[in-house]
């Protein structure tokens, strides 16, 4: 086994992206993360593709081949990776085993959606797809409906309140503000959280993440290689992964997410750090009550407590933990499958000191957190400045 | 007096259990005419109704069937397996073609050998089932049977049955031993002639009618000449009877029907629902019948005429037993408890959005 | 997205009268039915269990923004619902003006209703669903305060 680092990443603007099909896409971030890698196609060995469903989206599965075609990379193995939300997240563990175990030395690892080819409502059932087709979908229990009842269980169990949610969506509301690469460039306030439409409650419209395109790519090499493409390659120090029961109902709690708890904690052990040396973090908010319930799963904060942290502008950049300080699902977007990628590219850019205009002081070691469903799987990588 | 039946020796067949479901939304008298400019108290006194009952958005025939049979099987205290025939009338079936009989028999793990079918004929459709299920069980064939009456009966708009057609219906286990009947039906009658009074068109959302035709030759003319039918088999006379439930398709024929029988109002009143929750349809006679069921006293003797338009009448004398006090104790919501208890009022588009007259596009 | 008449049929007794299933070799109960038991895996001994229908709201929700199918009920409320034997189970809540408001802890027993059907051509979906049963929260309240 040995040690894998990322040389080179690359992103889309994220957003409404009438103009850019998916192979457009998958394209542009792939180039841009070549690119910045400095890297010759012919150097790659192999592609790692995560999206949740083009097939429903636009009719279109096999991604990852088209992606490896799109970049003109060969005749490389290229493979798809799906697990929901945490397709992206999954498919850098993928692309980091492949690596670490010296099957491959040099691969790229892709995530993309292309979702706002359909309405709503079909991006709605599409996306229920990551819950129980039979009991949850079925029955008209969309996504944000899972998460509200998460939401309302945490508030009968902990207290949190729907003021306290609303200040996760202005805190990565204001992130985003300052990412050039985000789908919202708009500040928003308690207030106005708390008035927009009502959609699943205690849910409403600004408490869930949007329908977004875009795509992100990250380049992987041994770290003992790595110098020769980046001057400062960022060490993979852990990449672990856990799953749970589909359902929510099967749970042993509705307020953790187990797989997420599993995977920090491995993730913790393997890095040798804990919760308080992550200076930066990327976490899954596809609902405000979602990054509540992984401030507690990650170790940040106590359970029942985090709400209130975030609250009192604890998780802000350069806070006790900077967090999303790409603007979060929320913020900066979520084309489901390329989420658990750009988690990985916003990192990178933290711990090299790129993050233009919310730039975390002194940052050194990050994590990110990726969850599929309502969780079913979760995948936690840390990364740490490897010079 | 003897019946030839009770001549004869043969086991009676009788009620076992019986369940009621009346849905808990309404639309008032009011509420209707309004739409339409129509005199609000005309109505309610000419027709002698009030309110009418209205399925909820998720509920339809099928769906009152299983909740009256769940019911029916609880009270009856018998063992769902060895029911051997289940009914359904209806004339608001949610399949023109796939019978509701088979879903409530799943929803209540029934038996897979059974003998089952949907009926129809208009609002008497549920008491045919209660003659064929009698039929299987004094002849031995089955042990239980299971009738269902249940409608979420249609009125076109601005027509006269748009005040009266609503939603219920009730489910009536017929066996034969003695010592699980709560009731027993003594005998029998019938009395159909093939009148046009009343019809609906395969295709047709909304039934036609004959206006006034309805009264005298069709409901007056089949409701009493098969109860005098069923005087004349048993002997039996109107003051033997301690209630008498006709079938309602307004408040006021059954009073009228009553009267020409030589029954007094306050026989009917027990079983005359219609001015509270509307003609239920298939449901109406057999709701009226648990209504009195729900209080009547062992040794009481019940007349149960229903109609249904085409047309014809079926005629039961029925006879209260022991049994009927102790499993009383079993039931949770009386017709008259469903019948008062929390109402949800709805406006006319409410009205129409629940009954799937309006959708979204 | 369509649904064959096979999936609709292979789903009736759990969806109808909540048919589970029970191991038998550990006791745990399951809803809905499955192959493998979580405690057991090899030495699983699954038979169908039947539930009764009765439990309490472990959490809810009211969905407003539907998904495909649902547009003409909206907005419905769903929960999830902790069962008398055991397991939590999703389903729809009928609430209204008529009832007291439900709140986690509130008793349910379960209905029977329609959960959508397709089109005017296609076939109906039947389902439990659940509804408040007040006769139960008293008798629960009664036993909570005896004990006392």
């Amino acid at each position: 086994m040995r040690d894998v680092a990322i040389i080179g990443v690359g992103l889309t603007k994220f957003g409404e992206r009438w103009d850019s099909s998916i192979k457009e896409l998958m394209a542009e971030a792939g180039l841009a993360a070549l690119q910045d890698a400095n890297i010759t196609s012919k150097d790659i060995n192999a592609i790692y593709g995560g999206s949740m469903t083009p097939g429903r989206f636009i009719g279109q599965e096999h991604v990852a081949a088209l992606m490896a075609d799109q970049l003109g990379l060969g005749n490389i193995p290229a493979t798809r990776v799906e697990n929901a939300c945490a397709s992206g997240g999954s498919a850098l563990r993928q692309g980091y085993m492949a690596v670490a175990s010296g099957i491959h030395d040099i691969v790229v690892v892709g995530g993309v959606e292309k979702m706002t080819d359909v309405s709503t409502s079909e991006a709605t059932t599409a996306l229920g797809g990551a819950g129980d087709q039979e009991w949850e979908l079925f029955q008209g229990i969309t996504f944000p409906g899972l998460y509200a009842l998460m939401a309302r269980r945490h508030m009968h169990d902990y207290g949190t309140t729907e003021e306290q949610l609303a200040a996760v969506a202005v805190k990565n509301h204001a992130n985003a503000y300052k990412n050039k690469y985000a789908q919202f460039h708009k500040l928003i306030t308690i207030d106005e959280v708390l008035n927009s439409k009502k959609v699943a409650d205690p849910l409403k419209l600004l408490d869930c993440s949007p329908i977004t395109d875009g795509a992100a790519a990250v380049v992987l090499a041994p770290l003992e290689i790595a110098k020769k493409y980046n001057d400062t390659p960022i060490k993979i120090a852990a990449s672990e992964q856990a799953s749970d029961t589909l359902r929510l109902a099967d749970r042993e709690s509705i307020t953790s997410i187990k797989a997420a708890r599993i995977s920090a904690e491995n993730a913790y052990r393997h890095a040798g750090v804990t919760p308080k040396d992550i200076d930066v973090a990327e976490v899954h908010d596809c609902f405000t009550i979602a990054e509540i319930i992984a401030m507690e799963d990650l170790g940040f904060f106590k359970k029942g407590e985090a709400a209130k942290a975030i609250e009192e502008g604890r998780t802000q950049i350069n806070g006790d933990v900077s967090v999303n300080t790409s603007g979060g699902l929320k913020g900066c977007g979520h084309p489901v499958g390329a989420t658990g990628i750009k988690q990985a590219v916003e990192i990178t850019w933290q711990l090299r000191g790129e993050a233009e205009g919310r730039q975390v002081d002194g940052a050194e070691i990050g994590l990110t957190h990726n969850v599929g469903g309502s969780g079913a799987t979760a995948v936690v990588h840390v990364l740490k400045r490897a010079d | 007096m003897k019946t030839s039946k009770e001549k004869k020796g043969i086991n009676m067949a009788g009620i076992v259990g019986y369940g009621a479901y009346i849905p808990k939304y309404r639309i008032k008298v009011e509420e209707i005419a309004k739409i339409w400019g129509e005199d609000a108290e005309s109505i309610k006194s000419g027709l002698n109704i009030m309110e009418k009952s209205v399925p909820g958005i998720d509920e339809d025939s099928a769906t009152i069937a299983v909740e009256a049979a769940r019911k029916a099987i609880k009270h009856a205290g018998i063992d769902v397996k060895k029911i051997g025939a289940i009914y359904v009338g209806s004339e608001s079936p949610p399949y023109a073609v796939k019978p509701t009989a088979t879903i409530v028999a799943e929803a209540i793990d029934a038996n897979t050998s059974l003998f089952a079918a949907d009926l129809e004929f208009a609002c008497k459709a549920g008491t045919d089932g209660m003659q064929i299920a009698m039929g299987l069980v004094e002849s031995n064939m089955i042990k239980y049977g299971m009738a269902i009456g249940a409608d979420t009966s249609q009125g076109g708009p601005g027509d006269a049955l748009e005040y009266t057609a609503s939603a219920g219906g009730a489910a009536y286990i017929i066996g034969e031993e003695k010592k699980e009947i709560i009731a027993d039906i003594i005998a029998t009658a019938g009395y159909v002639t093939d009148t046009p009074d009343f019809w609906r068109r395969e295709g047709a959302k909304y039934p036609s009618h004959g206006g006034r035709f309805t009264g005298e030759p069709a409901y007056f003319k089949h409701v009493i000449n098969a109860t005098n039918a069923l005087f004349e088999k048993t002997g039996m006379h109107a003051s033997d009877f301690a209630y008498a439930v006709f079938h309602q398709p307004n408040g006021k024929f059954p009073i009228i029907a009553a009267k020409q029988l030589g029954f007094s109002e306050s026989q009917i009143t027990t079983g005359l629902l219609t001015p509270r929750i509307g003609n239920t349809y298939s449901g109406a006679s057999m709701l009226g019948l648990a209504a009195v069921l729900d209080v009547a006293k062992p040794g009481d003797k019940i007349l149960v005429t229903s109609f249904g338009s085409g047309a014809g009448s079926d005629s039961f004398a029925i006879e209260v037993k022991e049994p009927i006090e102790e499993k009383r104790k079993r039931i949770e919501e009386s017709v008259e408890s469903m019948i008062e208890r929390g109402r949800v009022y709805l406006d006319y588009a409410s009205y129409l959005r629940n009954r799937g007259s309006i959708e979204k596009k | 997205m369509e649904k064959s008449p096979a999936d609709l049929w292979r789903h009736v007794k759990s969806r109808y009268f909540l048919l589970g299933s029970v191991c038998e070799n550990c006791g745990t109960k399951y809803f809905p039915p499955r192959v493998v038991c979580r405690k057991c895996g090899r030495n699983t001994k699954m038979k169908p269990y039947k539930f009764n229908g009765t439990g309490e709201i472990y959490s809810f929700t009211t969905i407003r923004a539907p998904a495909d199918e649902f547009e003409e009920q909206a907005p419905y409320t769903v929960g999830l619902i902790k069962l008398d034997e055991g397991p939590i189970i999703e389903g729809h809540i009928l609430t209204d003006e008529s009832n007291e408001p439900i709140k986690i802890g509130t008793r349910v027993k379960v209905a029977f209703r329609k959960m959508y059907k397709e089109g005017n051509e296609g076939l109906i979906y039947y389902h439990y669903k659940f509804v408040p049963a007040p006769e139960q929260q008293k008798k629960q309240e009664k036993s909570k305060q005896k004990r006392a």
